[in-house]
């Protein structure tokens, strides 16, 4: 408990508890919407893609952040386009921007340098988290909480019936594409704390956990959120304590706690 | 008076055409049914009407409005192929859902009082007999109470016209009778305009006074029921023409 009290005491874990507990707030909240769509590979998508953006910003020495928001944001464009092109294999665009993200960040990633930065990028470096990161994450957090509150109605609507949204009168293609571009935004800052790689699974994880307990769809955001917080709570101790990595720690503690839902749910 | 008024729609796929021509009205308080076989443009003509599509060539006006333009949402209803499409983990009740359809009556950032959307998601449901789902999750419920609890959040608004795109596809024989028992109430009892599209003719044509029946060659003919009803029947004693060979 001392070693816990130690720990937590020191200025960068407090900066890193923070900036994770945030994005345990704002990745479900996104999540939820991207699970209902069944578009959960969209997330990987982004990442990839803000990967690219790193190492093309660590490349040209911009803010490797600022390039991997900019990149994210051009293949979530991309990613609506080519759904609308195939509405009937959105999946299809996931999967093209993916590889987009990935060949370029491969790439790029060779000309950047030093490496260590690049694998920051890959699997988080939240115990670096600075307090102009605290602060970025924490502005960005409080428009994605706004975004979603006032779009909840919509987009709880499209995640079940677009053409019945649309007929409502919901602009569906504007909404889609703010809720990407949102998305984007979120994939790109989370990166660099949790990690690109992990980052889909805080999205879809405590979504699939609410899933097995929730009663509506209102209780199955709140849920979202509840287990995102345990599992970066979990997460962030246990990585503390065995000097782990904490983005991995994080999500393989999301893991264990599903499958132990799923076990319960199966012997009701 | 004429509710829908579709003049001179054609409408191409890229190696298809699917409509050509086509003219025809709907008045008020009709029930109108859509049939034709597979690829005669019966989900297309709907998607053309709701402004989904644009056609190539022609107008449609709802209500004397413009389909183009048309704002007035509330006046409308639409039930898709796809609402009995939910799985038993999709997390949103009964209630979340018909709630949804009050969208157009209030719009962006304007919501009702909880009193009075809950007191319009119960009526709408108890009109379809799904009152005592009110809580329970969606996806639990079968095909069939599924189309009703989204019929139930096509009624909500009181609307004046309600579109169905094969309401009854994948649901049992039972469920599809009482789903056509409920849309005849709803035309006959409370005046709405219905107009549906359906493979399975025979369990609504009862209730329906319209048939628009859409041929392969793009045309298309607006006849009564009752006639179609007889030239149907008609067509099902040339069966006995057929011939069956012998298989091994």
């Amino acid at each position: 408990m001392d070693t816990l009290i130690d720990i937590f005491s020191q200025g960068y874990m407090q900066r890193a508890f923070a900036v994770a507990l945030l994005i345990s707030i704002i990745t479900p909240l996104i999540g939820n919407v991207i699970v209902l769509k069944r578009l959960s590979s969209i997330g990987d998508a982004l990442s990839h893609s803000s990967l690219a953006g790193v190492a093309i910003g660590l490349c040209f020495g911009f803010n490797p952040i600022i390039s991997a928001i900019i990149f994210s944001v051009i293949a979530a464009v991309i990613i609506e386009y080519i759904r609308g092109a195939f509405p009937n294999y959105s999946e299809m665009a996931t999967a093209i921007v993916l590889s987009f993200g990935v060949g370029m960040a491969a790439i790029f990633s060779g000309f950047t340098g030093s490496a260590s930065n690049f694998d920051n990028f890959l699997f988080g470096s939240i115990i670096a988290t600075s307090t102009f990161d605290l602060y970025t994450v924490l502005f960005l957090s409080v428009i994605v909480i706004l975004v979603m509150g006032v779009l909840f109605r919509e987009l709880f609507y499209i995640t079940f019936d677009e053409e019945g949204a649309k007929l409502s009168g919901i602009y569906v293609k504007r909404i889609n594409l703010a809720f990407t571009v949102v998305t984007a935004v979120v994939v790109s800052i989370a990166a660099k704390t949790v990690g690109a790689l992990v980052i889909s699974s805080l999205m879809i994880i405590p979504v699939a956990c609410a899933m097995t307990v929730s009663k509506s769809y209102k209780s199955n955001v709140a849920f979202s959120v509840f287990f995102a917080m345990l599992f970066t709570v979990l997460g962030l101790i246990i990585s503390s304590l065995y000097d782990l990595k904490p983005g991995g720690t994080i999500v393989l503690t999301g893991i264990v706690i599903l499958i132990l839902l799923l076990l319960i749910r199966k012997r009701r | 008076m004429d509710i829908l008024q579709v003049k001179d729609v054609s409408f191409d796929y890229p190696d298809k055409a699917i409509i050509k021509n086509l003219s025809f009205s709907v008045r008020k308080g009709d029930f109108l049914c859509i049939v034709g076989t597979n690829g005669t443009g019966k989900s297309t003509l709907l998607k053309l009407i709701l402004n989904l599509l644009k056609p190539d060539k022609g107008r449609i006006l709802i209500d004397g409005e413009n389909s183009r333009h048309f704002k007035s949402f509330n006046k409308i209803s639409y039930v898709s192929q796809k609402a009995t499409d939910f799985n038993s983990d999709f997390p949103a009740t009964v209630e979340e859902v018909v709630s949804a359809g009050l969208y157009p009556s209030f719009g962006f950032l304007k919501f009702p009082k909880i009193r009075e959307r809950k007191k319009k998601v119960f009526r709408a449901l108890k009109t379809v007999g799904m009152h005592k789902s009110y809580k329970k999750l969606i996806g639990k419920l079968s095909g069939g109470q599924q189309q009703r609890v989204f019929i139930a959040k096509a009624l909500i608004n009181n609307p004046q016209i309600i579109f169905l795109d094969e309401p009854t596809v994948g649901i049992d024989v039972k469920a599809v009778d009482s789903i056509c028992c409920l849309l005849g109430e709803l035309n006959k009892k409370f005046g709405i305009t219905i107009i549906m599209v359906t493979h399975d003719i025979s369990s609504i044509i009862y209730h329906s006074n319209k048939v628009l029946q859409l041929r392969d060659d793009g045309s298309a003919r607006l006849v009564d029921s009752e006639d179609f009803s007889q030239e149907t029947i008609f067509t099902h004693v040339h069966h006995k023409n057929c011939k069956y060979s012998e298989r091994t």
